[in-house]
C-alpha cells in the first residue's frame, strides 16, 4: 500500500535562511504523525509546501503514490488534504456557516450547509452554532469551526500547526479525542508542535527538525521525552533555578475592587477585581485569552486610566488615574504582548526603541537626545542580554521575535523597575531563549522586583511564578501559591466553574468544553 | 401640490448621480480597496457622454460610452494601486486630478449650448396616472436604473457567494488568498465596477441633470459620494438614504432662493453638503456597527505571500 502522504527531499530556502533542507517523511493512513521542533526549526514552511501555500525549491511530493506537480491549496483541497492554521484563517465579520461556505465545494445553500454542520460538529464531540458570528466565539470555539470546516470536506489528511497554544488543558483533552476518533475512521493527522507531551500522547510517530533539517524519527510512545529534546534542542536543555521567594512585608501593587467597562464589543468588563502583588514575589495571571486581560492589562499600565484613583496603589500611591510616564516614574515597567508596534517600533534603530522608555536615564537631556549615550545604553542591554542584533543601529524589525523580546525585556529591567508588569513574556519565542528570558524575570524579582505576568502557557506560569491567579469573565480568583494548586484546578477555574456562587452560569466566553 | 411634486422629482434625480457613484464605491471599499478619484472618473465620464452626443451617437451609446470612460480612469488607479502596489491615498487623489485635467482638455472644444436632455419614460398607464404618474413614472430611465443598482448591489453583497467572497476579501486579503481566492483579480473587478458605475454618474450628470458641458461640472459630488460611503457606514440601504437627504437639501435650497431667502446664496448652495455630512456623522457613531461593517483591509495594499 502506498503511503498517505510522502515527502522526497524536500528544500526551500529564503533570502538568508535554509527554512527546509532535504526533508523527507512519510506518513500511513489512520497515522497520527508529529512534526516536532522549536520555533524557527521549518515546521511551519513545511507544512505550507504540504499543503501548496509555498513551493518548495526542489524535492518531490506523493499523495497516495501519485507525484504531485503545480502544487496550489485548490490542488490540496481537491486531493484531500486539509489544515487548519495556528492563526485562524476565519472572517471575524461574518457567522460560522458564511465562513464555511466560502471554502466548501458544494452549492451555495446555507440552510442546508448549516444543518451539516451541527451534525458533524456533534459526531465529533464539539458542537458549534453555525450561525454566530466568529468575533463572538473564544478562541477555542473558532478552532472548533476550522477544524468542522476540514471534516466537512471528508479529508483524508489534516494538518493541525500549533492546535493547542491557545486551549485550556479540558480543552486539549476533548480535541485529542476528536482526533483519536478521526484516525480511527482512516484520516491521517499531521500534528505540528513543540510540546513533548501532548505529542507523547497522541502521535504514533514523529518526525523532528532542527534548524530545517531532519534530526530524527521516534515512535514518541516508545521514546523519553530527554531524548526527543535532545533531537530537538541539540545541545544541553537550559535549566532554571528558582529560589524561594521572600516576599516584601508591604505590596509594592495593589488592586482593591477594580471594575471597568470594555471598550468595545469584542471587549469583556472588568469586576471587582483585587490583588497584591509584593517586592521579591512573582505573581502570574492565567486564563483563555479573550477573558479580560486586555482590558486588565491596559488599566495597569496606564494605557486606560480609570476614575478611581485608588483602585490600583503602586508603592501606596494612587495610580489608577495617572498616565503610563507618571506611573513609570513610580517605578513601573511594562512588557507589552505586541513586540513590534506596543513594545518597540518597528522601523526605528534599537537605540531609538531604548530612548522610549530609557530617557530619565541620561538618554535625553535639556530636551535633546545624547546618542552616544543611548547608543551606549542599547549596546549594555545587547551584552547583557544576549540579543543576537547588528549593533544598537539595528532596526527593532530586522530582529527575530526571540532576540527582540530579550531586547524589550532587557530594556526594562534596565530601568531597575519596581514594579515589572510582562504581558505573554515568551510567545513564539525559541525554547532557548524562552529559558533566559524566565530566568531574568525570576532573578529581577528574586533581587527585590515586584513582578507581575499574564500568561496563556501555564507550564510557564507554574514554572515561574509564587503566586498564581486565574481571570475568567473579567473576574480573578483568589490567589494560588503555585506549590499547593495543579494544572487541574487552574483548568477549572479558567473554565469558570468553581468560582463564586455571584457568578452567573451563562458565560459562554470561557467554555470550552 | 406641485410644488410637493417638484421637490419630490428634483430629489430623486439631483439623488441620482450621487447613488451611482456611491455605490460603486461601496462595493471598491468592501472589496478592500480606496479609490480617492471618484471625481475624476464621473468627471471623464460625463465629458465622454457628452461628447458622444455632440457627436451624433444615439443616448444609450453617448451612456455607455461615459461609463467606459470611468471604467477606463479605474483601470489605471487599478494598476497603480493593485499591480504596483502604490499608496492608494495617492494614486486616488493623482485620479482625481487627472480626470479633472484630461475632461477639462477634452472639453475644449464643446462651446457651452446645452443638448437636448435624456427624455422621461412614458409607461402606457402608470405614467398617464393622476398624481402617481407624475410623481413617480416619468422619470428618465437612468433614474430607474440606479434603483435597479441599489437592489442588485444589496442582494449581490448579502445573498450571493460571490458577494460574500468579496465582503472577506476587504475584511482579509491573506486569509482569503490563503483559502485559495484570487484577491487582486476580485479587486480588480470591483475597482472596473466602482469606475463604471463612476462613469455613470459622471455621464448621468452631462446628459440628462444638466445638459451641458461645463469644466468640474461635477462640483465636488464625486468627493460627496466618497463621504457618503464612509459615513453610511458601508451599508447600501444608509447610502440611498444619504443620496436622497443630499438631493432633498439640493433642491430645497434652489426652492429657496427662487423665493428669495435673505441668505447669500453661497451658503444656501453649501448647506446640501453641510447637511448631508451633519446627519451621516449622527447616524455613524455607533462603533460596534461601524467595526462590524467597515472592511478591515481599507486601502491596504496586499501582496500574495509564497
Amino acid at each position: 500500500m502506498h503511503p498517505r502522504l510522502e515527502l522526497r527531499n524536500i528544500s526551500k530556502r529564503y533570502p538568508g535562511v535554509v527554512a527546509n533542507d532535504d526533508v523527507s517523511l512519510s506518513i500511513q493512513p489512520g497515522e497520527i504523525h508529529a512534526v516536532l521542533g522549536e520555533n524557527g526549526a521549518g515546521k511551519s514552511t513545511l507544512m505550507k509546501i504540504i499543503y501548496g501555500a509555498a513551493h518548495a525549491d526542489s524535492g518531490e511530493i506523493y499523495c497516495d503514490g501519485n507525484l504531485i506537480l503545480a502544487h496550489n491549496p485548490a490542488m490540496s483541497r481537491a486531493l484531500g488534504i486539509e489544515m487548519v492554521y495556528q492563526h485562524f484563517a476565519l472572517f471575524e465579520s461574518v457567522s460560522v456557516v458564511e465562513n464555511i461556505a466560502l471554502s466548501a465545494s458544494s452549492a451555495f445553500n446555507l440552510p442546508s450547509l448549516a444543518e451539516k454542520i451541527r451534525e458533524l460538529s456533534l459526531r465529533y464531540g464539539m458542537p458549534i452554532d453555525p450561525h454566530r458570528q466568529v468575533h463572538d466565539l473564544s478562541v477555542g470555539e473558532r478552532q472548533r469551526v476550522e477544524i468542522v470546516r476540514c471534516l466537512l470536506q471528508a479529508p483524508k489528511l489534516l494538518i493541525l500547526d500549533e492546535p493547542t497554544s491557545v486551549l485550556t488543558p479540558q480543552a486539549v483533552v476533548k480535541l485529542f479525542d476528536t482526533l483519536r476518533q478521526l484516525a480511527a475512521e482512516g484520516c491521517s493527522i499531521v500534528y505540528i508542535s513543540h510540546k513533548l507531551d501532548e505529542v507523547q500522547e497522541l502521535c504514533d510517530t514523529a518526525t523532528v527538525l532542527r534548524n530545517g533539517k531532519v534530526t530524527g524519527t521516534a515512535r514518541p510512545k516508545e521514546t523519553t521525552s530527554l531524548e526527543l529534546a535532545r533531537m530537538m534542542v541539540g545541545s544541553k536543555l537550559p535549566e532554571m533555578h528558582v529560589s524561594p521567594a521572600a516576599p516584601s512585608e508591604k505590596p509594592v501593587l495593589e488592586v482593591r475592587d477594580l471594575s471597568a467597562k470594555a471598550r468595545d464589543h469584542f471587549g469583556v468588563d472588568l469586576k471587582d477585581v483585587s490583588f497584591n502583588v509584593h517586592g521579591g514575589e512573582i505573581v502570574g495571571l492565567a486564563g483563555v485569552s479573550g477573558n479580560g486581560q486586555a482590558e486588565l492589562i491596559a488599566l495597569l499600565s496606564g494605557e486606560r486610566r480609570h476614575g478611581q484613583g485608588d483602585a490600583i496603589k503602586i508603592n501606596g500611591t494612587p495610580a489608577a488615574s495617572l498616565r503610563p510616564d507618571e506611573r513609570r516614574k513610580l517605578g513601573l515597567a511594562f512588557v507589552p504582548e505586541e513586540r513590534l508596534g506596543r513594545g518597540a517600533v518597528p522601523s526605528h534603530t534599537l537605540w531609538e526603541n531604548a530612548v522610549l522608555t530609557a530617557h530619565r536615564f541620561g538618554t535625553v537631556r535639556k530636551g535633546l537626545v545624547d546618542r552616544r549615550r543611548a547608543a551606549a545604553f542599547a549596546s549594555g542591554i545587547i551584552d547583557r542580554f544576549k540579543v543576537k542584533a547588528n549593533g544598537p543601529a539595528a532596526t527593532a524589525q530586522s530582529l527575530s521575535g526571540g532576540n527582540l523580546q530579550k531586547y524589550i525585556v532587557g530594556r526594562e529591567i534596565a530601568l531597575a523597575p519596581k514594579l515589572l508588569l510582562v504581558s505573554q513574556p515568551t510567545w513564539g519565542v525559541d525554547v532557548g531563549a524562552s529559558a533566559f528570558i524566565r530566568q531574568t524575570i525570576v532573578d529581577l524579582s528574586r533581587a527585590g522586583t515586584a513582578v507581575f505576568v499574564v500568561s496563556e502557557e501555564l507550564d510557564e506560569l507554574f514554572e515561574i511564578c509564587d503566586r498564581l491567579l486565574v481571570i475568567c469573565q473579567g473576574r480573578v480568583s483568589p490567589p494560588l501559591l503555585r506549590t499547593s494548586t495543579d494544572r487541574e484546578e487552574i483548568g477549572l477555574l479558567m473554565t469558570g466553574r468553581t468560582m463564586g456562587k455571584d457568578q452567573t452560569g451563562s458565560s459562554s466566553v470561557a467554555l470550552q468544553d | 401640490m406641485e410644488l410637493f411634486t417638484a421637490i419630490f422629482t428634483g430629489t430623486i434625480v439631483a439623488a441620482t448621480p450621487l447613488i451611482f457613484a456611491a455605490l460603486g464605491e461601496l462595493v471598491v471599499e468592501k472589496s478592500g480597496v480606496l479609490n480617492l478619484g471618484i471625481e475624476g472618473m464621473m468627471l471623464m465620464g460625463a465629458a465622454l457622454a457628452f461628447w458622444a452626443v455632440t457627436a451624433g451617437y444615439s443616448m444609450p451609446v453617448a451612456i455607455l460610452a461615459g461609463a467606459l470612460a470611468g471604467a477606463a480612469a479605474s483601470l489605471l488607479f487599478g494598476v497603480l494601486a493593485l499591480t504596483f502596489l502604490t499608496n492608494q491615498y495617492a494614486a486616488g487623489l493623482a485620479l482625481a486630478i487627472f480626470g479633472s485635467g484630461v475632461s477639462a482638455f477634452i472639453g475644449r472644444g464643446f462651446g457651452s449650448d446645452p443638448i437636448e436632455a435624456l427624455h422621461g419614460v412614458n409607461i402606457a398607464i402608470l405614467s398617464g396616472l393622476p398624481v402617481l404618474g407624475p410623481l413617480l413614472f416619468r422619470f428618465d430611465p437612468l433614474v430607474y436604473l440606479a434603483l435597479a443598482m441599489f437592489v442588485a448591489i444589496s442582494w449581490f453583497l448579502y445573498r450571493t457567494k460571490a458577494g460574500l467572497i468579496l465582503r472577506t476579501v476587504g475584511e482579509s486579503p491573506q486569509t482569503s488568498h490563503a483559502i485559495g481566492y484570487p484577491v487582486i483579480r476580485i479587486r480588480y473587478m470591483a475597482v472596473l465596477f466602482g469606475g463604471l458605475m463612476a462613469g455613470l454618474a459622471g455621464a448621468y450628470l452631462s446628459v440628462a441633470y444638466t445638459p451641458l458641458w461645463v469644466e468640474n461640472m461635477t462640483a465636488g459630488k464625486g468627493w460627496i459620494a466618497l463621504a457618503l460611503v464612509v459615513f453610511a457606514t458601508w451599508r447600501p440601504l444608509r447610502v440611498l438614504l444619504g443620496a436622497w437627504l443630499f438631493g432633498g437639501m439640493t433642491i430645497l435650497q434652489l426652492q429657496g432662493q427662487a423665493l428669495g431667502l435673505q441668505v447669500p446664496s453661497e451658503l444656501l448652495s453649501a448647506l446640501p453638503y453641510l447637511a448631508t455630512i451633519v446627519v451621516l456623522v449622527l447616524i455613524s457613531r455607533n462603533r460596534q456597527m461601524l467595526a462590524l461593517h467597515f472592511p478591515a483591509s481599507l486601502a491596504k495594499p496586499f501582496r500574495p505571500a509564497g
